[in-house]
């Protein structure tokens, strides 16, 4: 079995060195023809999401990776990848897989100069070293089946609903390992 | 600046990678970009194929027009200050740009120092046409790089030769023997624990992008394929005949530049390119400045 990171844009060759370090099969996925059987779960990794969006949908990603999801792949969405799941975007944006019932704010921390890091408890996972680049943050739950695994100054950063998994921050850019292995446990 | 906050930077250029940044002069050019899958526009007053033609002092843009770039795009804004002209940057800084380009498409305000960026809690880009500059910029505290090229040409072969040079230059340092990276310390100017990390990693410690005469889907493929990590488009998109639909062709280039099937259906029908000049006819070479 194999995870598949989505590879469009962004930072997914850091979480193909996560999974390497774990000892896990991946494989990048650019194109329809990437997403092979043997693939049981899935990464979107952090970089832009109106980027990300637009080429999901263009390069006819999009119906394929929703059908995976809806199907009850575990996936894992960092920071950017977190906006592609929410199923609302606040400022009007249009949702893009929406499978994920919280509502997210983009670049909820402002410029490049709001980008800051913190060391917090992420669920069972104690002292995470989380890295905020431009971050969103999640402002409300829409259901109450999500399970809010990390605040950061009162806004909520990391939230486990069923299979999925959305974080504000990015575990693929630190040497800590343990939410790649959370993600491999589901 | 501290250790985290140049973390910090590093990480953001890691984020854009894979991904094309395109010059606009107005918001209405940075929504174009946005739209067409842009992951950071740079916004200036005039793109360098109008910088070449029109000639005198090239400075920093306008912040009101900076800012009207910011207020129009939800994607990272980065805009340009002059090579050692550290009272430009502080006030892109005032104005939160997400990132600072020192570049050598303007004029250069300093002609001995760059501007020490360890100063400044932005990050920066800088340009490079080989390993010694690339790492000297980088111990100043860029926390990016970007290949020279030459802007405002439409012409590649420049943005290749640098691309080439620097990745040349790494798998020779790669290849020494540790008792020789001190000499090799001097040589590039740079210190030793900079060169060894080069060394034992065999790639630059921040992300390196093209840039400088990328005009068509193909460029960026090159680019990529010589070991870009993404793309910055000038002159090339919005100097030729169908900005949208090749802004478009180009990031999806980007994504997927080991793919000749895609390549090729990306690169039908864009209309016309940017004219373009030759290195040979170009009166003045940008990438000569700042080293």
């Amino acid at each position: 079995m194999a995870v598949a990171i989505i590879a469009v844009q962004g930072a997914f060759r850091e979480h193909g060195d996560c999974l390497e370090k774990l000892g896990v099969d991946y494989r990048f996925i650019r194109t329809p023809s990437d997403i092979t059987d043997d693939i049981d779960r899935l990464i979107l990794p952090g970089g832009e999401s109106t980027t990300q969006r637009k080429l999901l949908h263009e390069l006819g990603l999009f119906e394929p990776i929703k059908e995976f999801i809806c199907a009850g792949a575990p996936v894992m969405g960092t920071c950017a990848g977190l906006i592609l799941l929410s199923e609302r975007i606040s400022g009007g944006d249009e949702t893009v897989f929406g499978t994920l019932p919280v509502s997210v704010y983009r670049n909820g921390y402002g410029r490049q100069l709001g980008s800051f890091s913190a060391v917090g408890n992420v669920g069972v996972i104690a002292d995470y070293p989380m890295r905020f680049i431009r971050a969103p943050f999640i402002e409300s739950v829409l259901s109450d089946d999500v399970e809010i695994l990390n605040v950061t100054d009162n806004k909520i950063t990391a939230v486990r609903f069923r299979n999925q998994i959305g974080l504000s921050f990015h575990p693929e850019l630190t040497d800590d390992t343990r939410i790649h292995e959370l993600f491999l446990s589901i | 600046m501290n250790n985290d906050r140049y973390q910090l930077n590093k990480e953001l250029a890691q984020m854009l990678k894979g991904g094309v940044i395109m010059d606009v002069t107005t918001p209405e050019q940075a929504k174009i970009a946005e739209a067409a899958g842009a992951c950071a526009v740079m916004a200036l007053e005039r793109i360098p194929a109008d910088i070449r033609a029109a000639g005198g002092v090239s400075r920093m843009s306008d912040p009101a027009m900076i800012k009207g770039i910011q207020e129009a795009v939800s994607i990272p804004v980065m805009a340009k200050c002059r090579i050692g002209h550290f009272a430009e940057a502080q006030i892109l800084e005032a104005i939160e740009i997400d990132y600072i380009d020192e570049s050598e498409v303007l004029s250069p305000a300093d002609d001995v120092y760059h501007i020490d960026k360890t100063r400044f809690r932005v990050p920066f880009v800088c340009g490079a046409k080989n390993l010694g500059e690339a790492l000297r910029r980088i111990s100043e505290g860029a926390s990016m790089i970007r290949t020279k090229g030459e802007p405002g040409t439409g012409d590649v072969v420049q943005a290749v030769r640098h691309m080439r040079m620097i990745q040349s230059e790494i798998s020779q340092l790669a290849s020494r023997r540790d008792d020789e990276l001190f000499e090799e310390a001097k040589r590039l100017q740079v210190s030793v624990e900079l060169v060894k990390y080069v060394h034992d990693n065999r790639k630059l410690p921040v992300v390196n992008f093209a840039a400088g005469g990328v005009a068509t889907p193909a460029d960026a493929a090159l680019m990529m394929q010589l070991g870009a990590e993404g793309v910055f488009v000038g002159s090339g998109i919005f100097k030729s005949g169908n900005p949208e639909k090749r802004a478009q062709a180009i990031v999806k280039a980007v994504t997927n530049y080991d793919n000749p099937d895609i390549l090729a259906k990306l690169s039908e029908n864009l209309g016309e390119a940017m004219v373009g000049i030759n290195e040979q006819e170009i009166a003045l070479l940008m990438a000569e400045r700042g080293k």
